[in-house]
Formats: structure tokens, C-alpha cells, sequence
């Protein structure tokens, strides 16, 4: 068996159809669990510093290697499925979860070269599979034999489905200006510079973007808030609100299915946020038009503008206190919503004048 | 207000709020933390604060006051007579020791560090010092000896006394037995 041959063989094997499919789709999967590991130690270290206080300094230079040490004790936790509990639902909920939040990362725009499925209804689809996340909650609420997780999951529930509401509006009015539910035809029309940002009206004639500017911009904060309460995040944490209700729907979670759950909740923050800036922050694309654009630097655009919102995001987190539950319905149904259908009327209108 | 109107206040202030929290949070970002990082860092603790005790077994007379004031018992002294002929120095505080000190066991881990025991010692050899760092692995390695006569030191020295206290008590006994010329009144012999 020669070189050549070898070669050969690996050629073809990394050029069939199938293989390539496979290594392509999990790509996202190995920037996930490398940007897991990003994002926990910044959200720890802001969280500290916030706080006045400093953040694991001892493993590691001033704590990088915590995170990994906490994914080794997870694995090797004991797993715990209690004698009542519903076990096929049990075993099956952070899998359901985690397929849910992950199924999105196909329809992201890394790159104007790279997107997983360039299918043209990317968002229906993202909010298809935001619901699978609903339920895969729903059931791990109620399968543990738990009332303290039920209400979470109950509540949860409630909570992710008003406030899909407001987040569907939002696509729906940046579909009417753009006039594609494509996520890559969204971040194109975007291209060009900062000017071109959606959120500050889109490659539209002057005349009509000055008058949609408020509305996009009032678009752009309520989908920001409502994304929020989608990924069950504080203010909006009422499922995992630790002081009430312990971990919420995942109390009787240990070890690796605790841990598939804490990867869901930072995976989803990190697509609801890719899908806020693929939709109003201009994607993959250079603020500054040519310079600095081109297919790698669209990888590092998305993921530093993302980076950036989750970390204003985190910033969010550590001032506000809780919502109640009533206060969260109250926010959805009666201020979100109204005031997206008030800017989903008037932004049609601008654009039929 | 009407309710018009409130819902519209309500909604600008909340976001307002949020505006101010975040740019307190911010300010909070960038200050100093206040953490000690307690392995590398220590703090000072006050000169007169009660931790662990230290005993000085030179300067020990063996008067077991420290043991009879501690509340919870945690000091266990016993001593033994020394001989006339043995000479066991002075204390620091220029008086005779009298007494050999054969135990004097302190279970740091029943002391409650009231400081009671330092008080009446008559010699200040019982001390609190500043440590406060000493855990151990096995609680019997808790049980402080601050003794230093060795087994072999203590039997000997509890059979001198005991070869002086039956000296003493046959010429007692050969005082009292013997015919005395009357002597005139005398002072008590002293107690040896």
C-alpha cells in the first residue's frame, strides 16, 4: 500500500457526499462546545467583577481551567434518575432540549460561505424548533417527581410560548423590509457597511429608512427583551429561579444530563442572539462596507458581534432583579406585543408609500 | 395620572431604570474588587486577639490554677513533688519551682478560647498567641503535650519521693518512738 493509493483513499473518502455532509454539520457542534467554553468563563468573570468580588483564581491563570474542571465533576457525578419519575421522559428531556436549541445552528449564517442548510424559511424554522425546546422543559418538569420542577416547567412553558409572540412579530416586520424569510438573503441585503444595518433601516432609499428608523429600532429592543424570556435568562428566569424553586425543572438532574441542560441554556443564548444580529445588526458583514469583509472575515464579524451582545446580555443579568409571573405576562401580552403591532403597521405602511 | 397615562409612564420608567442599573453595574465593572485572596494574602489580626494557646513549660510552677478556670476542662496537669536536694530553677519572675511538671495536656480541640486560663497563672506562662491555622487530619494529633520529662525522668523522680516521703516518715516515726529531754517550745518543723 503506497503513498499515492493512500492518498487516494483519503480523498475519496473525505469527498463523498456523505462524509463531507457529516463533517460540515458538526462544525457548529465544535465551535458550540468551544464557545461554551468562552462564554462560561466570561459570564463568571463579569459576574464577579460586577459584583466587587474576583472569580476562581486558583485553577489555572486566574481561573481558565474552571470550566473544564466543572465538566469533569459533572461526568463523573452520580446519575440519578428518582424511583417515580416517568424514566423514559426523564432520559429523554435534556436530549429533546439540546436537539432543539442545536437544530438552529443550521440555519445561522456564519459566513456569506457557510451556512448549514440555506433553506427559505430559516426563521419559521428557528422558531419551529424553539418550540421542540418548549417541550423537551415540559417534560423534564413533569417527569420528575417533583412539584417544585413542575411549576418550573409549567411556568417555563407559559413563558417561552407568549413570548414567541412578540419574537414572530419581529421576524415578520424585518420579512416585510427585507421580503425574504432567508437568513442569508437577510444578512445580503445588509451588506455594505454600517449604514446598511437593519436596525438603522436597511439598504432602503434615504427617504424611507429615516422614517423607519424608530420602528426599527423599537423592533430591534423588543426583540432583544423577548429573546431574553425565550431562553429563560434574568430577568426572566422564573424557571431556574434559584431562590424559589432550587434549579426549577431541572432539579432532579445530576451529572451529564445537568450538564446537557446548562449546554442548552448557552447554546440558546448564543443563537437567539446570532439571529438578532443576522437580522437587524447586519450578520457576517463588515461595519466599515469593504475593508475588513470577505468569507473568513464574515466568521469573525458574526461571532464578535454576537460575542458582544452576549456579553451585554450578561451585563443585563447581573442588574435587574426578577420579574414575578404576573409582570411577565403582563410585559408580553400588554406592552410587547401591542407595540410590535403597532410598528408592523406603520412599517407597512412606509413601505407601500 | 390616568391609566392611559400610566402605562406609558410605567413602560418609560422601567426602561429608564434599566438604563441606570446597567450603568451602575458598569461603574461597579471597573472597580477594585474587595476579595482577599486568603492563601497569599493574609489579613492582620488585632494584638490581642485569643487563638491558640502556648504554653511555657519553663516557667510552669504547676499550681493547676490555668486547669481548675478552664470552663470546659481542656487542660490536664499533674505534677509531682521534687526533693530538697533537686535544684529545678527559678521563673521569669525570680520565684522557685517546686514541682516537677510530669503532664500538662491541653485538648485544643475542647478549648473554647474564652482566655480564662490566662489570668490567674501566676508566671504568665500560658499565653493566647495570633495562630489560628491548625487543623488536623486526626483529632488526637489535637492534644497538645507541652511537658518535657521523659517516662524514664518521671519514674525516677516519683521514686525519690517516694524513697524521701519513707525517710521522712521513719524518723518521724523514730522521733516520736525515742525518749525526748523536754525541750523548750519549738517552731513546727517545716514541711518538706
Amino acid at each position: 500500500m503506497d503513498i499515492h493509493s493512500l492518498l487516494q483513499a483519503v480523498q475519496g473518502f473525505l469527498t463523498n457526499e456523505i462524509v463531507l455532509a457529516v463533517i460540515l454539520s458538526s462544525l457548529p457542534l465544535i465551535f458550540v462546545l468551544i464557545y461554551v467554553l468562552f462564554v462560561l468563563y466570561t459570564e463568571m468573570k463579569l459576574a464577579g467583577h460586577i459584583q466587587d468580588r474576583v472569580a476562581y483564581m486558583r485553577t489555572g491563570w486566574h481561573g481558565v481551567l474552571q470550566n473544564i474542571a466543572d465538566m469533569v465533576k459533572l461526568l463523573l457525578k452520580e446519575d440519578i434518575v428518582p424511583d417515580k419519575a416517568d424514566k423514559l421522559f426523564f432520559r429523554l428531556a435534556p436530549y429533546v432540549t439540546f436537539a432543539g436549541s442545536y437544530a438552529a445552528y443550521a440555519v445561522l449564517p456564519f459566513s456569506s460561505i457557510y451556512i448549514g442548510a440555506n433553506i427559505n424559511l430559516g426563521l419559521f424554522f428557528l422558531v419551529a424548533s424553539g418550540s421542540l425546546v418548549v417541550i423537551g422543559i415540559l417534560m423534564a418538569g413533569w417527569s420528575s417527581d417533583n412539584k417544585w420542577s413542575m411549576l418550573g416547567g409549567v411556568r417555563s412553558a407559559a413563558q417561552m410560548i407568549s413570548y414567541e409572540l412578540p419574537t414572530s412579530l419581529a421576524i415578520v416586520i424585518i420579512a416585510m423590509i427585507t421580503g425574504s424569510l432567508n437568513l442569508q438573503e437577510i444578512v445580503k441585503f445588509q451588506d455594505g457597511g454600517i449604514q446598511n444595518w437593519l436596525v438603522f433601516g436597511g439598504s432602503l432609499p434615504l427617504q424611507q429608512k429615516l422614517f423607519l428608523l424608530p420602528f426599527t429600532i423599537i423592533t430591534f429592543v423588543i426583540f432583544l427583551v423577548s429573546s431574553n424570556a425565550e431562553i429563560n435568562r434574568t430577568p426572566f428566569d422564573l424557571p431556574e429561579a434559584e431562590s424559589e424553586l432550587v434549579q426549577g425543572y431541572f432539579t432532579e438532574y445530576s451529572g451529564l444530563r445537568f450538564a446537557m441542560f446548562y449546554l442548552t441554556e448557552y447554546t440558546n443564548l448564543f443563537t437567539v442572539f446570532a439571529v438578532a444580529v443576522s437580522m437587524f445588526l447586519g450578520g457576517w458583514s463588515s461595519p466599515f462596507g469593504s475593508f475588513m469583509s470577505g468569507p473568513v472575515w464574515g466568521i469573525f464579524w458574526f461571532v464578535v458581534k454576537t460575542y458582544v451582545m452576549v456579553v451585554v446580555q450578561i451585563w443585563v443579568r447581573w442588574t435587574l432583579p426578577r420579574v414575578r409571573v404576573d409582570q411577565l405576562m403582563y410585559v408580553s401580552w400588554k406592552v410587547l406585543t401591542p407595540w410590535l403591532l403597532f410598528c408592523l403597521f406603520a412599517v407597512g405602511f412606509i413601505l407601500v408609500i | 395620572m390616568s391609566a392611559f397615562g400610566s402605562y406609558f409612564y410605567n413602560i418609560f420608567h422601567s426602561l429608564y431604570t434599566v438604563v441606570v442599573g446597567m450603568k451602575i453595574t458598569l461603574k461597579h465593572l471597573f472597580q477594585r474588587s474587595v476579595t482577599i485572596q486568603y492563601p497569599t494574602v493574609k489579613k492582620a489580626i488585632p494584638e490581642r486577639g485569643r487563638n491558640r494557646l502556648f504554653v511555657n513549660i519553663d516557667d510552669c510552677i504547676g499550681c493547676d490554677q490555668c486547669a481548675m478556670a478552664c470552663p470546659v476542662d481542656c487542660i490536664t496537669i499533674e505534677t509531682c513533688k521534687s526533693t530538697p536536694d533537686v535544684d529545678l530553677g527559678m521563673t521569669s519572675k525570680n520565684t522557685k519551682k517546686r514541682l516537677y511538671v510530669s503532664q500538662f495536656d491541653i485538648d485544643i480541640a475542647k478549648c473554647c478560647y474564652c482566655g480564662l486560663c490566662v489570668w490567674p497563672c501566676p508566671t504568665e506562662c500560658i499565653v493566647m498567641t495570633d495562630v489560628y491555622e491548625f487543623s488536623e487530619y486526626d483529632r488526637h494529633n489535637l492534644i497538645y503535650s507541652f511537658a518535657n520529662m521523659t517516662a524514664d525522668e518521671i519514674t525516677e523522680a516519683q521514686r525519690k519521693l517516694k524513697v524521701y516521703d519513707a525517710e521522712q516518715a521513719a524518723k518521724k516515726a523514730a522521733a516520736a518512738a525515742a525518749p525526748v529531754p523536754p525541750k523548750p517550745e519549738q517552731p513546727a518543723p517545716p514541711i518538706t
